[in-house]
């Protein structure tokens, strides 16, 4: 399975997919996460593999 | 996806942009940019002195980081605000900010407002029954008067934000579906300086927050990530969301809302009635009816376009 974490949340999609559809099927905009994978930031297009830990940084701010 | 500009796997994709870059020239692009825009909203040049608003977050440490790469005099100004929110917010954002300006041997002033003001934000904001119960009111109204009173008593000549393209967006839309029309006609990258006023510009204006963080990430910058304690459920974010929902359907739409209220902005189209005078009604010279244009109104133009094409064009049938 892949993992992605946003914050203190985890959810997990099976490998194979695009990063979009993964982003997509949990439900989180991807125009508000920046991805990355062991340090290195990915894009939409990349395909998740098993075993993947995907770490989702939130870019909204302000108050 | 791969680097416009060398082909290797790009790091970072704008799709308002119709680009994808690496790690590396996305490092070079972003300064360059910010180049470009300082330029043409003509914010400031070289021999000034800047003062850099720094909160600890990735936009204002992310503006200091590419004005001092781009050689320009940028000192900071951090305002210790006393939120804690039981994730000692303001603390850390502090030592953030210092581990940055130390790292990069950079000039930081700070002002501690319940050093100076006797009581911290929160407790500002309580005794002041200003805000609705929450602070950023008082917070606000707090920032803009120290930002001001700084760069005007250390004599720097224009206070720099890293305010982000949805910074401005939100704040747009908030303003627009209010028709804030005081606040519309305000809104711009520069708010000149007037008596008593520091220039005030948003080098960052035309980048969105998703880019910003990048390049936070992309440089090693570490920034505040957890976000203010009084923030969350907060109108600003809820515009931000509604305008990435709106972007990730149409891409550019964000961008496109902004730049297009500048343009507007600065031709002098927005809430003058006068305009409305001045655009002279004439009648179309084939049916009567009233047209903007001296000649023939879009209807009459539309039906002779149509006439004039051949028969074959028109489905075979002539349609006399």
């Amino acid at each position: 399975m892949v993992k992605l974490v946003l914050r203190n949340k985890e959810y997990e999609v099976k490998p194979g997919m695009t990063l979009l559809s993964a982003l997509q099927k949990i439900n989180i905009l991807p125009e508000s996460v920046i991805a990355t994978r062991e340090g290195e930031m990915i894009l939409d297009d990349e395909i998740l593999k098993d075993g993947d830990i995907v770490k989702l940084i939130a870019v909204i701010s302000g108050g | 996806m791969k680097c416009r500009k060398c082909g290797n796997k790009a790091s970072v994709n704008m799709r308002q942009h119709k680009l994808a870059l690496c790690k590396e020239h996305y490092l070079e692009w972003v300064p360059e940019q910010t180049e470009r825009f300082i330029k043409k909203y003509e914010m400031f040049k070289h021999h000034e002195k800047i003062l850099v608003a720094v909160s600890g977050g990735k936009d204002s440490l992310a503006l200091w980081d590419i004005l001092t790469r781009l050689g320009y005099q940028a000192d900071g100004l951090y305002l210790g605000l006393g939120i804690d929110g039981g994730i000692n917010y303001s603390h850390e954002s502090q030592r953030l900010t210092e581990k940055f300006a130390n790292e990069h041997n950079l000039k930081l002033h700070v002002v501690d407002i319940e050093k100076e003001y006797g009581q911290p934000i929160p407790v500002l904001s309580e005794i002041s029954h200003r805000g609705h119960g929450k602070p950023c009111a008082v917070c606000g109204l707090a920032k803009r008067h120290e930002m001001n009173r700084i760069a005007r008593d250390l004599g720097y000549d224009v206070l720099a934000t890293g305010h982000n393209l949805d910074d401005e967006a939100a704040v747009l839309f908030g303003n627009t579906l209010s028709w804030s029309s005081e606040y519309l006609l305000r809104q711009g990258p520069v708010l000149p300086a007037s008596d008593g006023l520091a220039r005030k510009v948003k080098p960052l204006c035309r980048f969105y927050e998703r880019e910003m963080t990048a390049y936070s990430l992309a440089r090693g910058v570490e920034y505040i990530y957890e976000e203010c304690p009084f923030a969350e459920g907060s109108q600003s974010i809820y515009y931000k969301e509604l305008l990435n929902q709106l972007e990730t359907a149409r891409p550019g739409a964000k961008l496109t809302f902004y730049l297009r209220f500048l343009e507007a902005r600065n031709r002098g189209d927005l809430f003058i009635e006068k305009n409305m005078e001045r655009a002279h009604l004439h009648s179309c010279p084939k049916c009567g009816q009233p047209t903007s244009t001296d000649d023939l109104c879009s209807f009459c133009r539309m039906i002779n376009k149509v006439n004039s094409m051949p028969a074959a064009v028109l489905g075979g049938e002539d349609i006399a």
